[in-house]
């Protein structure tokens, strides 16, 4: 089994445009959260989400690309260039046959899709533009990430709801390990507030109004976000020999499906995953110094979440810091791992663990050190980020510090 | 047909029983309605009514809509007609 190290990171978000920046704001505590700006934003009973402001996409595509980029394919590219960029790497015969991309998706090109719906039933117009397809289509920002960086190997989109960047990264990671490709990049990207997918959302009534307070007592649901997270997992040796700054060492991974219900979640399968992952990076308990949570903020999720940590953890579970960035970042549905993977980074690269913002009142069925509203400086050699989807399917990667 | 007769209607489609079965003093839990039962009945009462009913499935109990029983959800979907009527 090979190592599998990152070399590289990328994304934009509702806090920053870029990995620094987010870093920045996580450290800081700021809230991506706010008002949302779209057309008929007055028809939501939902109006708030974690939306990318000021992104301009002037300079960054051209006429050609912008026909063919629905903005969740522009998030990807945006955060690609920036990790394709801090890896160094260049791609061109064996290793550009070898290496891939896998990439995390929920929705696809919802915005693309929301846009066409109106065109052709609120207006009645019978044609449509002619790339509403290669633009809608879930795996069209991997396709467009291969084609820019010249990424010949395995390539596709993986699709888990919540879970899929988590999903997409363990198989990327698995790729690398095994000695199926030397470098995949890999990651996720969601781009869902548009009308209809904020509408959708709504109609579950499990979404908040105000703010994302995850193992608040007061929490009152989850808040959608958007944008997307990229990485560089090449393997040890390569990245090594080619004097590769290595950002963190991915350890290991777990994915467990619940096979019990469509939207609850399981306090079973969320302990199989991170037991799973812990047992897969050759890793006790006593390790882990962090884990980012899934923490949605809904009353669901998040005491089902402390429950399973406990059972995984005992005792340690008290020691061990956990922390929510949605109530940052807003919930980035299927890009939302790769987002929340870079708290792990900043956590074992860097010593500082991103904090639960929005955080009022202790909840007894939440009882863990979520970081209420202030980051910490720490000393922490392992994180895991956990995901767990509607539909039960869970996935929890490891991180160690390189 | 009353508000109270579309409504038992409703709630008795929703845990597959008879109408008759449904009782004002019924509560959610003896029908065997969970929370995902009780988001689309409650979805289908503002079709129903054309009414929106104030409802999020993380404060269940938090807000005005009372939904301890069969009578109390009836009584507060007649106070959202009279108010959004």
């Amino acid at each position: 089994m090979k190592r599998v190290v990152i070399t590289g990171a990328g994304t934009i978000n509702a806090l920053g445009h870029n990995v620094p920046s987010t870093l920045e704001a996580m450290r800081e505590g700021r809230c991506g959260i706010g008002k949302l700006e779209m057309r008929d934003v007055e028809r939501l009973a939902v109006q708030i989400g974690a939306q990318v402001r000021g992104f301009e996409t002037e300079g960054l595509f051209n006429r050609q690309q912008l026909a063919l980029y629905d903005r969740f394919t522009q998030f990807t590219l945006v955060a690609a260039r920036e990790a394709l960029a801090q890896s160094g790497l260049d791609f061109s015969g064996e290793l550009a046959a070898k290496s891939g991309v896998v990439l995390g998706n929920s929705g696809g090109g919802m915005q693309t899709l929301d846009e066409n719906y109106r065109s052709v039933y609120e207006e009645g117009k019978n044609r449509v533009h002619p790339f509403v397809v290669p633009k809608l289509m879930n795996n069209a920002a991997a396709s467009h990430v291969s084609m820019e960086f010249n990424l010949k190997g395995p390539s596709f989109t993986v699709a888990s709801a919540c879970a899929s960047s988590n999903h997409a990264m363990a198989q990327a990671f698995q790729m690398v390990r095994t000695g199926m490709s030397p470098v995949m990049v890999t990651g996720g990207t969601e781009s869902m507030l548009c009308f209809g997918g904020v509408k959708a959302w709504e109609g579950l009534r499990v979404m908040s109004k105000d703010a994302c307070r995850p193992f608040s007592a007061n929490r009152n649901g989850m808040v959608q976000g958007e944008g997307a997270g990229v990485f560089v997992f090449e393997e040890y040796e390569h990245a090594k020999a080619r004097g590769a700054e290595v950002l963190a060492e991915v350890s290991g991974f777990a994915m467990s499906s619940d096979a019990a219900d469509i939207v609850m979640p399981s306090k079973q399968g969320a302990a199989r995953a991170i037991a799973g992952a812990l047992q897969d990076a050759g890793l006790n308990g006593e390790d882990v110094g962090y884990i980012n949570a899934h923490g949605t903020g809904t009353t669901a999720n998040d005491k089902t979440e402390c429950s399973a940590v406990a059972d995984v953890f005992g005792p340690h579970a008290d020691r061990l810091m956990m922390s929510s960035t949605k109530s940052m970042h807003g919930h980035l549905i299927g890009g939302t791992g790769a987002v929340e993977l870079l708290a792990c980074i900043m956590a074992v690269r860097d010593g500082v663990v991103a904090p639960t913002i929005g955080y009022e009142d202790p909840d007894p069925e939440c009882a863990m050190d979520v970081v209420p509203n202030e980051a910490r400086e720490a000393d922490v050699r392992v994180a895991l980020s956990n995901a767990f989807a509607f539909g039960g399917l869970n996935a929890v990667l490891a991180l160690r510090r390189a | 047909m009353s508000v109270t007769d579309k409504v038992i209607e409703i709630i008795a489609e929703q845990a597959v029983l008879e109408p008759s079965d449904v009782t004002l003093e019924s509560t959610l839990e003896d029908l065997g309605i969970d929370s995902m039962g009780l988001v689309e009945s409650i979805f289908s009462i503002e079709e129903a009514f054309d009414i929106s009913v104030p409802f999020n499935a993380n404060e269940p109990t938090q807000g005005d809509f009372d939904i301890s029983s069969v009578a109390s959800i009836i009584a507060g979907i007649e106070k959202l007609i009279a108010e959004q009527g």
